[in-house]
């Protein structure tokens, strides 16, 4: 049984992920399907709302390498908010914050997007 | 002191990694690890017997993992064995994340990881089994962390 799911919510031309759970190699494929979908519906600027995730992995970290290229070459971004200082301590581990947008909180994400210049 | 070590068998499939992390959180707990360092721990080794399932068995299900987690006085070692294929050091490169961001890669940081956690990792062979040893010591001053 997985331990990992990802709710969707919209707020105008963001899609918001809520991420729940814990992120390994198991359940990775399960934030990759919901980032596919989200491109195959043409929604590239994505927040990932981390507030319930509880446990990450290389194998999670490693989804967010393998699209943010293709949704800022699209126009959008992924910025990550609301992680839990055990969790943004992987992600701060790998150099992640040096390349992608992690914000304290979701409101904060939204502003960079309607912020960024079009 | 007394030397104390628990051991669990996994299969080889992603399906139990939470238990794998269960049964490291449990015991490293008791054996008094702050909490920041299980955590660390927890992910370490995690990432090792992803690497097992992945690369050793190239997630082949049927396969055998087995942990021990031996507490020692001034270290906590987590020991992994495998019987699949040996991890190559000479293969090894470290993980760049811009570049692996520009070729949309989405793993290679396992064993950095395991490295940056952990205060030593070692690799032997024994007999059939592939064993990797994930080392943490243990601070036995009251206070510090």
């Amino acid at each position: 049984m997985s331990n990992f799911s990802v709710g969707f919510r919209t707020h105008g031309a963001v899609q918001m992920l809520d991420l729940n759970g814990e992120l390994d190699a198991h359940t990775a494929p399960e934030l990759e399907a919901a980032i596919e979908k989200c491109r195959d519906e043409q929604q590239y600027s994505l927040i990932i709302n981390g507030a319930a995730l509880q446990y990450i992995s290389s194998a999670g970290l490693g989804v967010f390498m393998a699209y943010i290229e293709e949704m800022r070459e699209a126009g959008g971004d992924i910025k990550i908010a609301a992680l839990q200082p055990k969790v943004f301590n992987v992600f701060d581990l790998l150099g992640f914050p040096l390349l992608f947008d992690i914000v304290d909180d979701e409101a904060e994400a939204l502003e960079r997007f309607d912020n960024a210049p079009s | 002191m007394a030397r104390t070590i628990h051991s669990t068998t996994i299969p080889s499939s992603t399906t139990y990694l939470g238990d794998v992390r269960s049964f490291i959180e449990k015991y490293a707990r008791r054996a008094d690890l702050p909490e920041p360092q299980v955590e660390q721990v927890k992910i370490a080794v995690d990432e090792a017997c992803t690497n097992v399932i992945e690369h050793a068995y190239k997630n082949e299900e049927g396969h055998q993992i087995d942990l021990a987690i031996i507490i020692e006085p001034e270290r906590l070692i987590v020991r992994i064995r495998d019987s699949g294929v040996a991890f190559q050091r000479s293969e090894y490169e470290e993980p760049d994340l811009v570049s692996f961001v520009k070729r949309r890669k989405s793993g290679g940081f396992g064993v950095h990881i395991m490295h940056r956690l952990m205060d030593e990792v070692e690799y032997n062979t024994v007999g059939n089994f592939n064993e990797c040893c994930l080392i943490k010591k243990r601070v036995t001053t009251n206070g510090t962390h």
